[in-house]
């Protein structure tokens, strides 16, 4: 096919944009990784912006050597591993007997889950529940109140619902009951969405600091977001800056933020463009009306 | 007569079923105790709006107060102030982070190497992985005063800008942000739309002399037309619950005159001032408001493409 004049001097545009598209996606994080590379002297006098320089690891010796950053990497490792599978567990056990026609008030539980995406409790009321329950400073305050997403319910539930019904008959009248249905034919059928809601639920517990931040004032309980929101906020002080001068002070925190940062995004980022067509047919499966 | 007898037979019938079929209820037990506790026990918490709060008291409050804590939110002298910012944020916010994907989506889908393409699509869906506390974190160095950004405007013979601490940058850091962080994600509903187009009638405007940009004119943009008002609707029903978290991170009583929206001034009245009907009141004011927004979007949804969320 013969492509207009016009078309081709679009694609080479096109193309320019793209890469200009790219560049901006990428260059905030490639801008951390040269500053965590880099000797605080040039980061002060503001000569980093591309390639690291004065490149050192000094850096990520410090903050690997600093224990609080191990225990929030530990702690957050906790609440991502707990967290998911009790959001996952509850997704499903939720999202399972919704998916039934048979169910009884199959439409009105369908409507006491969504209701919630419209109108909640809002933060003051979550909060006093919280504390209520005697759940401040406990890792439960962190895995439980935040264990099913409405959104996430709707996308197993149509996922769910597209598994052919014939199969579970079948089964049925082979004499399985319905929890023998459950693990051994719905759940081996839906490992893609499985997969997927770990992803969904795991990105989230691993980037939540807001609840750790309210719930958990004990510092060997914090994940490591909170480390790092401290560490930008100028409030965490890393055990080397103590001694610092102001001035000296702002340098090696630009350093060490940038190096915690790379630390805490890493495996998200090695991780994410492997995993990234699950994400994407969760939110098909979700954009399909339920 | 009749009728009750019927009524007494389907109650039995759904006794039957339910005896029949007792597994599938024990699924629903500790979700809907989840849902009760988690989802609606908080609803419920609400009415510490108009009922006084004492520490250390009932979650619910001890008397009634009526709408003692709407009043005194209305006659609040910073009432105008956070309003207004949360409207004015959330109409920006809207009115730059919508178009891009859609125009971004209909770029991508001009690409004809498919491995670059998908190249392009993983990098742009990157930013919607960082959590809020490294997003923020980025706008912080980017911006600061030997930052590149500042580094950029000095090479060009400009005053470096404290963007984070003067209030009038506030809002196009913030908007600027959003942008970055929901541009390549937000084009997954619309290139999933414009694979389901027919390719006969990209065949018939062709033979009807259509070049490529009358082609995506009249072919593309009519195809992924309901998708678009859909998702417009849907972010106008939402538009009031800006990102609270990244507000909270990003601003600083530099700051506050611009970045204070209703949500984080719930949170400093609330949590750092122990004022928890009064920040219950604020919070519930919005929610009602964005249940308003919501249902609204949601029935002209209804009339004009006849999909809705309910």
């Amino acid at each position: 096919m013969k492509l207009s004049k016009g078309y081709r001097i679009f694609q080479v545009f096109n193309l320019l944009f793209m890469l200009i598209i790219i560049a901006i996606m990428l260059y905030p994080f490639w801008y951390l990784v040269a500053q965590s590379f880099s000797s605080q002297k040039y980061i002060y006098m503001g000569e980093v912006s591309i390639l690291p320089k004065g490149f050192n690891v000094q850096t990520y010796k410090a903050v690997m050597s600093e224990r609080q950053f191990w225990i929030g990497y530990k702690n957050t490792l906790i609440y991502t591993a707990l967290g998911t599978f009790i959001n996952v567990a509850m997704t499903a056990m939720f999202a399972y007997p919704l998916s039934k026609k048979r169910l009884i008030g199959q439409k009105f539980w369908i409507k006491f889950a969504v209701f919630t995406m419209y109108f909640s409790g809002g933060l003051i009321p979550n909060y006093l529940l919280v504390n209520s329950l005697h759940m401040k400073n406990t890792i439960w305050a962190i895995v439980i109140p935040g264990a099913i997403s409405t959104f996430n319910l709707m996308i197993m539930k149509n996922s769910f619902e597209a598994i052919p019904q014939e199969l579970e008959e079948a089964a049925s009248i082979d004499g399985m009951n319905t929890y023998g249905i459950f693990f051994k034919i719905i759940i081996p059928l839906s490992v893609p969405i499985i997969a997927t809601m770990i992803l969904f639920y795991a990105v989230g517990n691993w980037n939540s600091w807001f609840s750790a931040m309210l719930y958990l004032d004990e510092k060997k309980l914090q994940p490591v977001s909170l480390y790092l929101r401290g560490l930008i906020a100028g409030a965490t002080q890393t055990s080397d800056s103590v001694t610092m001068s102001s001035d000296a002070q702002a340098q090696i925190a630009s350093n060490i933020k940038s190096t915690t940062m790379v630390l805490t995004v890493l495996p998200i980022i090695c991780v994410y463009p492997f995993l990234q067509k699950y994400f994407v047919s969760g939110i098909m499966i979700g954009a399909v009306k339920g | 007569m009749a009728n009750s007898f019927k009524q007494i037979k389907r109650q039995n019938n759904f006794l039957i079923r339910i005896k029949k079929d007792w597994q599938l209820y024990t699924f629903l037990l500790l979700p809907v105790l989840y849902f009760i506790i988690f989802k609606y026990g908080p609803m419920v918490g609400n009415i510490i709006a108009f009922r006084k709060f004492q520490p250390g008291g009932s979650p619910f409050g001890e008397k009634w107060v009526g709408l003692k804590y709407f009043k005194m939110f209305i006659a609040d002298s910073n009432f105008w102030r956070i309003f207004l910012n949360t409207l004015t944020l959330s109409v920006q916010t809207l009115i730059f982070t919508f178009p891009g994907p859609v125009i971004f989506a209909l770029l991508l889908n001009e690409l004809k190497n498919v491995a670059f393409k998908r190249v392009v699509q993983t990098i742009s869906y990157l930013p919607h992985f960082i959590s809020t506390v490294i997003l923020v974190g980025l706008i912080f160095e980017l911006t600061a005063a030997n930052g590149p950004i500042n580094h950029l405007i000095s090479v060009l013979g400009g005053e470096p800008v404290k963007f984070m601490q003067d209030p009038k940058y506030f809002h196009s850091v913030y908007v600027l942000s959003r942008m970055w962080q929901t541009l390549g994600w937000g084009t997954i509903v619309y290139l999933s739309a414009l694979t389901t187009i027919s390719p006969d009638l990209y065949e018939a405007a062709k033979i009807d002399g259509a070049n490529r940009w009358q082609q995506t004119l009249h072919v593309t943009l009519p195809g992924i037309s309901s998708t678009i008002i859909v998702l417009l609707i849907m972010n106008i029903g939402s538009m009031l619950s800006v990102s609270f978290e990244q507000i909270l991170l990003m601003y600083s009583p530099l700051t506050y005159q611009k970045a204070d929206v209703i949500s984080t001034y719930v949170y400093r009245i609330g949590l750092s001032q122990n004022s928890f009907s009064y920040a219950s009141a604020i919070g519930l004011f919005e929610s009602v408001i964005g249940l308003v927004l919501v249902t609204t979007a949601n029935s002209i949804s209804k009339k004009i493409t006849d999909s809705s969320l309910w």
